[in-house]
C-alpha cells in the first residue's frame, strides 16, 4: 500500500499544475456546470484540453488520447478539481460515444469520428431512452429499416442531454421487430443536422434545458454508420452504459470536492450551530469515502484489468451525498436561500442534484444491478 | 499510488482467516460469550505462537517486526470473528505506549493489558496490567455488566485519570474491526435472503428486501476504504492520521451498527432470538460506536479541522 505518488505520478501532477497554471483564466474557476459552460468559453476551454492531451488520457494514442495510465486520469481530474476548473464539454463524446467506437468501430469510423470529439469541434448526444422504454431499454421502440441500402429512421427520444447542441447521436433502434428481445437491436451515428431530426429542448427543474426530445422523422442513415453488426445493437449499448458508469467515479469526486470546497467556504462565513457542524463534517467524510472507494477500485482495475465489487459503489453513493450536500449548502444560506444572486451557484446544485439519481441509471436499478450481480441475490425478473 | 494490501498482507488474512474459523466458529464464540470470563484464556499462548501479539514489536524484541498495516489485516479478521480476548486492549490500546521489556513480553504471550478510556477500562477482569493517567497500575477494579459479553468493561479500584492513548491508532483499529462485523453480518443477511423462501420465491428477489443489503454493502465498502485510509496514515504517521482514523471510526462505526440492524430485520425473527449469532455482531457494533465516544464527537474533532473551533 503506498498512497502517495510515485516520482514518475509526481512528475504528471507537476506537468498538469504548470499546465493549468498557465492556460487556466481565473475567471473560469470555479464556473458551475450545466448549460452556461457551452457558451463561447466552453467550447474554447474544451479546445485547449484536447490540444495538450488532457480531453481523453486513457485513450490509445493512435486515436488522439494520451495513451496513459487510469492512475494518470485520476490525477488529472483532482487537479482540475482543486483548481476549480470547468470539465471538457464534450461529455457524452469523451464518456459514451468515444469509448464504444474504440471497441466496436471500424477504423475509418475510429479516424473519422474521434480526433472531433477531443477537439471539442463536434458534439454528440445520446438517443437511448424513450417515453415508453426509460430503465427497460431493451423495449425501444425507435425504428430503423434497411431501404435502398439505408436506414430509414422514425421514432422518438427523450431526456436526451445536449441535443440541442449536438452534431452527432449514439442511437438505439429497433432493426428487426419479430428478433427475439435483445436481437433486433442496432447501434447508429446519426448526423443531428440530417434532413428530420427536430430537437425540441426539455426545460428542467433548474430553469435551463440540458436535456430534449429527439424526433425523427423518415431520417436516412448510411450503413457505414452501424456500430457493430446490425442486431447486435443491445451488446454495443452495454459497452456504452459500462463506460458511463466506470470513467465516472474520479469525475464525480473531483465535482464533489470542488463541491466540499466551496461548501467550506460558505461555512466560514456563516454562525454555525452544532448540528450544522456535525453535518459538515459528515459531508466532508463522505467525500473521503468517495476519493479512497475510487483509488481502492483503481488499483484492482490496473492490477486485475476488471472493475472489483467497490466499482458499483461510487455513482450510487455520490448522487445521494450530492442531494445532501445541496440541502445543507442552502441551510447554511438561511433565510437568503432563495436569493439567486450571482450564478446561483447552490441553487443551482440543489436542484440539478435531484436528477443525479435519475441519470446514468436510476438508484433503483443500480440497486438491483448491484443486488444481482454483486451480491448474487435472485434476479426479480 | 497503490491502494491494496500486499500479497504478503493478505496471505495473513488468508491465514487468520483458516485459523479463526475453525477455532472460533460462530457456535464457539456463543459458548464463551455465555460463559463466566467470556474467554479462552488458552488462546492468548496460541495468539503469541501465530505471532500476532508481537506483529508489530520489533525482531531484537522477540516480534515480528512488521507495521500496524499488519496488525489492520488481523483487527479486521478478528472483528470479523468476534475473536474474544483482549486482542484489542493490549495491542491497540496499550502496546505502542510500553516500553522495550514489557513489549517483549506482550509479544511471548507473558503479559495482558488494557487502558483505562472515559473512566472505563475493557477487558478488566482478563488482563494483567492497566495504563492510566500516571502510568501502568495492577488490574484491580470491578466488573461491570456490559451488552457485549464478548469485550466486557470495568472500573479500576483506584480513582486514576484516563491514559493519553494513541488515539488515531486505538481509533483506525476499531474502524478495522467494525469492517469485519459489518461484512459478516451482510454476508449472513445476503445468505438468508437467497434461502428463504416466501410466496413461492427466496425473499432476495424483493427489492424492499435487497435494496436494503445493498445500502449495507455500499456502507461496508465506503467504510472499508476510509479504515484502510486510516490504517495506511497510522502506518506511515501521516499527519492525516488524527482526522482520517476519527473519520474512519465513526463511519465505519454507524455502518457496522446499520448493517446488523439490516441483517436482524433481513432475517426475521431468527435475527431476533438469542440463538443466532447475529445479536453479539449488533452489541460489539454498539461498543464500538460508544468507546471514546459516539461518531458524533469524533465528527465534532473534523469539524473543528475544517472551520475552526466554535
Amino acid at each position: 500500500m503506498q498512497l502517495r505518488d510515485s516520482a514518475e505520478e509526481t512528475a504528471f501532477r507537476d506537468e498538469v499544475r504548470a499546465w493549468l497554471a498557465h492556460n487556466l483564466p481565473d475567471d473560469l474557476r470555479g464556473r458551475r456546470g450545466g448549460a452556461a459552460r457551452f457558451e463561447e468559453w466552453g467550447r474554447e476551454w474544451s479546445r485547449k484540453l484536447g490540444e495538450a492531451g488532457y480531453a481523453a488520457l486513457t485513450w490509445p494514442r493512435e486515436y488522439g488520447g494520451g495513451g496513459a495510465p487510469y492512475s494518470h486520469q485520476a490525477i488529472l481530474l483532482e487537479e482540475l478539481a482543486k483548481s476549480q476548473a470547468p470539465g471538457h464539454i464534450g461529455v457524452i463524446g469523451l464518456g459514451m460515444a468515444g469509448p464504444t467506437i474504440i471497441v466496436h468501430g471500424t477504423d475509418e469510423q475510429k479516424s473519422r469520428y474521434l480526433p472531433k470529439i477531443l477537439s471539442a469541434e463536434e458534439i454528440w448526444c445520446q438517443g437511448f431512452s424513450e417515453p415508453g422504454a426509460g430503465s427497460d431499454l431493451a423495449s425501444v421502440r425507435t425504428r430503423a429499416e434497411l431501404s435502398d441500402g439505408r436506414y430509414v429512421v422514425n421514432g422518438q427520444k427523450v431526456w436526451s442531454s445536449y441535443a440541442h447542441l449536438a452534431d452527432w447521436c449514439i442511437l438505439v433502434t429497433l432493426s428487426d421487430p419479430d428478433a427475439p428481445r435483445y436481437q433486433g437491436l442496432t447501434y447508429l451515428l446519426v448526423d443531428m443536422h440530417a434532413p428530420g431530426v427536430e430537437v425540441r429542448p426539455l426545460t428542467q427543474i433548474t430553469g435551463e434545458a440540458e436535456f430534449n426530445e429527439i424526433f425523427f422523422a423518415d431520417v436516412e442513415v448510411p450503413v457505414e454508420n452501424v456500430i457493430g453488426e446490425p442486431g447486435q445493437g443491445w451488446q454495443v449499448a452495454m459497452t456504452t452504459l459500462m463506460h458511463e458508469r466506470a470513467a465516472l467515479g474520479f469525475a464525480l469526486s473531483g465535482a464533489f470536492e470542488v463541491a466540499v470546497r466551496k461548501l467550506l467556504e460558505l461555512a466560514g462565513s456563516r454562525d454555525l450551530d452544532d448540528r450544522l457542524r456535525d453535518r459538515i463534517a459528515e459531508t466532508w467524510i463522505e467525500l473521503q469515502a468517495l476519493k479512497w472507494t475510487n483509488y481502492r477500485a483503481l488499483t484492482r482495475l490496473m492490477e486485475t484489468g476488471a472493475p472489483g465489487p467497490e466499482a458499483s459503489v461510487p455513482k450510487l453513493h455520490w448522487s445521494e451525498a450530492n442531494q445532501r450536500l445541496g440541502k445543507l449548502a442552502l441551510e447554511l444560506l438561511g433565510p437568503e436561500a432563495q436569493v439567486t444572486d450571482g450564478d446561483g451557484y447552490w441553487q443551482w446544485l440543489q436542484l440539478r442534484s435531484r436528477g443525479n439519481t435519475i441519470e446514468a441509471g436510476t438508484s433503483e436499478i443500480l440497486r438491483n444491478i448491484v443486488a444481482e450481480r454483486v451480491l448474487g441475490l435472485p434476479k426479480g425478473r | 499510488m497503490h491502494f491494496a494490501f500486499t500479497p504478503d498482507q493478505e496471505a495473513l488474512r488468508t491465514e487468520a482467516r483458516r485459523w479463526l474459523d475453525e477455532r472460533y466458529p460462530p457456535e464457539r464464540v456463543a459458548e464463551l460469550a455465555d460463559s463466566e470470563t467470556g474467554w479462552d484464556p488458552a488462546s492468548w499462548a496460541e495468539l503469541a505462537e501465530l505471532g500476532w501479539l508481537g506483529v508489530s514489536v520489533a525482531e531484537d524484541e522477540g516480534g515480528a517486526g512488521l507495521g500496524f498495516l499488519e496488525e489492520a489485516v488481523l483487527f479486521e479478521e478478528l472483528g470479523r470473528a468476534l475473536y474474544p480476548g483482549p486482542y484489542f486492549s493490549t495491542v491497540a490500546l496499550a502496546l505502542p505506549l510500553l516500553g522495550a521489556e514489557e513489549r517483549a513480553a506482550v509479544a511471548a504471550g507473558a503479559t495482558r493489558w488494557s487502558a483505562q478510556v472515559d473512566g472505563l477500562v475493557s477487558d478488566l477482569a482478563i488482563v494483567d496490567r492497566v495504563l492510566a493517567a500516571g502510568g501502568p497500575v495492577a488490574a484491580d477494579g470491578e466488573s461491570v455488566e456490559t451488552m457485549d459479553a464478548t469485550r466486557r468493561l470495568g472500573r479500576l479500584a483506584t480513582s486514576a485519570g484516563d491514559a493519553a492513548i494513541d488515539r488515531p491508532r486505538v481509533r483506525a483499529a476499531l474502524a478495522l474491526e467494525a469492517v469485519g462485523i459489518a461484512q459478516r453480518a451482510l454476508d449472513w443477511g445476503v445468505q438468508h435472503a437467497k434461502e428463504r423462501q416466501q410466496f413461492g420465491k427466496a425473499i432476495g428477489v424483493y427489492q424492499a428486501v435487497s435494496h436494503s443489503l445493498v445500502d449495507a454493502f455500499m456502507a461496508t465498502e465506503l467504510s472499508r476504504s476510509l479504515a484502510y485510509w486510516a490504517a495506511w496514515c497510522v502506518a506511515e504517521d501521516d499527519e492525516q492520521a488524527p482526522t482520517a482514523a476519527a473519520a474512519a471510526k465513526a463511519y465505519a462505526a454507524e455502518a457496522a451498527v446499520s448493517a446488523c440492524e439490516r441483517s436482524i430485520q433481513v432475517h426475521g425473527g431468527i435475527g431476533f432470538t438469542w440463538e443466532h449469532p447475529l445479536h453479539r455482531y449488533y452489541k460489539r457494533a454498539q461498543w464500538i460506536q460508544a468507546f471514546d465516544g459516539f461518531p458524533a464527537r469524533q465528527r465534532a474533532e473534523i469539524a473543528a479541522a475544517l472551520v475552526g473551533s466554535k
